[in-house]
């Protein structure tokens, strides 16, 4: 009898407290909820606020980095003297490979007609350094810039670039708008 | 120098961009414009492979529920170790290597305590469920998603060799770590300084195959303790669990070791590698101990003190903890080592230099973080003094136990016990 008693006190006391702990977990979620999206989240690069500072190669979580160089065409005034591509002081203006920027030739030249060239990049080579970008945003048109390639990117809770960023140029994105590729100038906020 | 020079050249540029922008306001300003093309060359289109489909993301969830409600099946109905092993090699291969340890439930406490303090973050309703779902399954069924749905869990229960039993002081002491390591990630996350759960995940490495080497090392330390002393991260780190087990205390049902009545026959005292059996109350050891009333109201009385000291400790380390944080770590080495403004080599504080931002206003946004953690400090403080000073009250209240009975906070619900045994249904 008294054990009986002591017994469904507990169950009541035991009961009270998963209610109390139930209603807690739905206050939780309902606030959450109320702010919640139904897209997903995607770390993305705002091309606009990088400044090509080389942490994207080496802080990724992957390596190779997530993060490659990605080539706006509309941009592109497809120089022959491309800064992206070749070296500033390049005493020659022949492609070997001591003239050219990246450091791992990920970036294939194409001829297409008199004095036109399509710059290509490879995206297994590129280990996203931005040293093409820095190139091509002092010296062309910026059309080469980096962004983390979803193919790529492991989508980590807390993006581990974003975390070093010094120009804090990486942020959530909705998956559905995956990236930020420069369009053509009057897509750029304010300079 | 010519660094100098390139970069006022740079500014020159921008600004004369920014003049011809507003008369022509439409139009583009390419430096090089794009050629007319006269072979009809027709230029590609910029790659940018998708993401990961969103309603793959929310399939993981329906995997989740799957897995956790065989769990809850396996071990509370079934009473199957075979089929919880099974159930954590799924859970290993899928959440863990094939979707790379990332979310997890223990990792979306972060996203969930971010949506509350940053209002430009709003969680995500798949990272919001990988919190929710875990929780609510606990407070009916105990900690299933620790026996069969948790990659980290499985990866260590699936190698557990020859478990030692821990003494219990040691035990208690230990399982203090998540409570700090709990109010820390919460405290880390409110102030938008680092998500420190994902940061020294240590298995999230072997998972990705891939990490930094000091990760490497702390994850294969981890599973070669996990050996002896089973399942480390949960029992002694996972902030997690904490949750969990508060819900599992108060859990509607509950796996029991034995089917029917317990017949005393001891079988499965060392049955549990995580020491979470709690035996049948010894009468006359607790009359001999002396462990009365008396020490009941000393250790309760405490208890605000506890806190009270908690709270101080949080508000003298405040400093130190926020640190952490980029910003104030910025303002502090430029405000200590002026000098390292000329430091071509420091890429955080040239690229702060070239961003035009005021000292003064980073100074502001450092001090405003740094009142923020001194009151998360203080909260996080008295929330870990509340915690020991429950924790050593705990330690003078004797239940009594007739039979051996899983401890509902601290069982994993892996079923091992019920192999050992030996009443049938
Ligand atoms: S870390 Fe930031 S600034 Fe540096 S290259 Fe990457 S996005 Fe650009
Ligand atoms: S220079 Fe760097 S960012 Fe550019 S293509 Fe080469 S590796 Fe990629
Ligand atoms: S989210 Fe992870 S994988 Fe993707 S770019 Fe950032 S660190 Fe690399
Ligand atoms: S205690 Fe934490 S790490 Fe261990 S199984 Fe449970 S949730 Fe996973």
């Amino acid at each position: 009898m008294e054990k009986n008693k002591t017994k469904n006190r507990r169950e009541f006391i035991q009961g009270g407290v998963r209610l109390s702990l139930s209603l807690a977990l739905g206050g939780i979620s309902g606030m959450a909820v109320s702010s919640a999206i139904k897209d997903d989240y995607v770390w993305q690069i705002d091309p606009f606020l990088c400044t090509q500072c080389g942490k994207c190669a080496t802080d990724c979580i992957m390596a190779p980095s997530a993060v490659k160089c990605v080539h706006a065409f509309d941009l592109c005034g497809y120089c022959d003297l491309c800064g992206g591509y070749l070296k500033p002081d390049a005493n020659e203006q022949s492609t070997a490979a001591e003239n050219q920027l990246c450091p791992t030739a990920a970036i294939e030249r194409k001829f297409i007609e008199e004095p036109y060239f399509e710059y290509h990049i490879d995206e297994d080579l590129c280990m996203g350094c931005g040293k093409c970008v820095a190139g091509c945003t002092s010296f062309g048109n910026g059309s080469m810039h980096l962004q983390i390639v979803h193919d790529i990117c492991l989508n980590c809770n807390q993006c581990s670039i974003a975390q070093v960023c010094p120009s804090d140029a990486i942020s959530r994105v909705k998956a559905s708008e995956a990236y930020k590729v420069k369009g053509d100038f009057t897509n750029k906020p304010e300079v | 120098m010519v660094i100098n020079i390139m970069k006022k050249l740079k500014y020159i540029f921008i600004t004369f961009y920014f003049l011809l922008s507003t008369f022509y306001l439409f139009s583009q300003e390419q430096r090089f414009p794009k050629p007319e093309f006269e072979t009809g060359y027709e230029q590609p289109s910029t790659i940018t492979p998708e993401p990961r489909a969103l309603a793959l993301e929310y399939f993981d969830v329906l995997i989740l529920i799957i897995v956790l409600s065989l769990a809850s099946y396996f071990a509370l109905k079934k009473r199957s170790r075979q089929g919880i092993l099974w159930l954590s090699v799924f859970t290993l291969l899928y959440f863990g290597f094939y979707r790379n340890g990332c979310i997890c439930s223990i990792g979306s406490i972060q996203n969930v305590v971010q949506s509350f303090f940053d209002p430009a973050y709003s969680i995500s309703v798949t990272a919001l469920l990988f919190f929710i779902i875990p929780l609510i399954f606990t407070l009916f069924f105990g900690r299933t998603f620790c026996g069969g749905a948790c990659p980290l869990g499985a990866i260590q229960d699936l190698i557990v060799v020859k478990p030692i039993s821990l003494p219990k002081w040691l035990n208690k002491t230990l399982g203090l770590i998540p409570y700090i390591y709990l109010a820390l990630a919460v405290l880390f996350a409110a102030t938008g300084t680092d998500y420190i759960i994902c940061r020294y995940d240590p298995f999230v490495g072997i998972f990705r195959m891939d990490a930094k080497f000091h990760m490497v090392v702390l994850g294969i330390s981890f599973l070669l303790m996990g050996m002896f002393v089973a399942r480390p991260y949960c029992r002694f780190l996972c902030p997690y669990g904490v949750l969990l087990s508060w819900m599992s205390r108060f859990s509607k049902w509950h796996l029991s070791i034995t089917p029917a009545a317990c017949i005393q026959c001891k079988l499965c005292t060392n049955s549990c590698p995580f020491d979470a059996i709690d035996f049948p109350t010894n009468e006359k050891e607790v009359i001999k101990s002396g462990l009365g009333p008396k020490r009941f109201i000393t250790y309760a009385v405490i208890i605000p003190l506890w806190v009270a000291a908690g709270i101080f400790v949080g508000a003298k380390s405040h400093t130190f903890l926020s640190k952490a944080n980029p910003d104030v770590y910025l303002a502090e080495l430029l405000i200590s080592q002026p000098e390292l403004k000329n430091d071509p080599e420091n890429i955080d504080i040239e690229t702060f230099l070239a961003s035009g931002k005021s000292m003064e206003t980073l100074v502001e946004e450092a001090e405003a973080i740094r009142a923020d953690f001194y009151i998360g400090s203080m909260i996080a403080g008295g929330f870990i003094g509340l915690v020991i000073g429950f924790t050593l009250l705990n330690t003078v209240v004797f239940r009594r136990r007739q039979d051996y009975e899983p401890h509902k906070g601290n069982c994993f619900s892996c079923s091992r016990c019920q192999d050992y045994c030996p009443v049938e249904k």
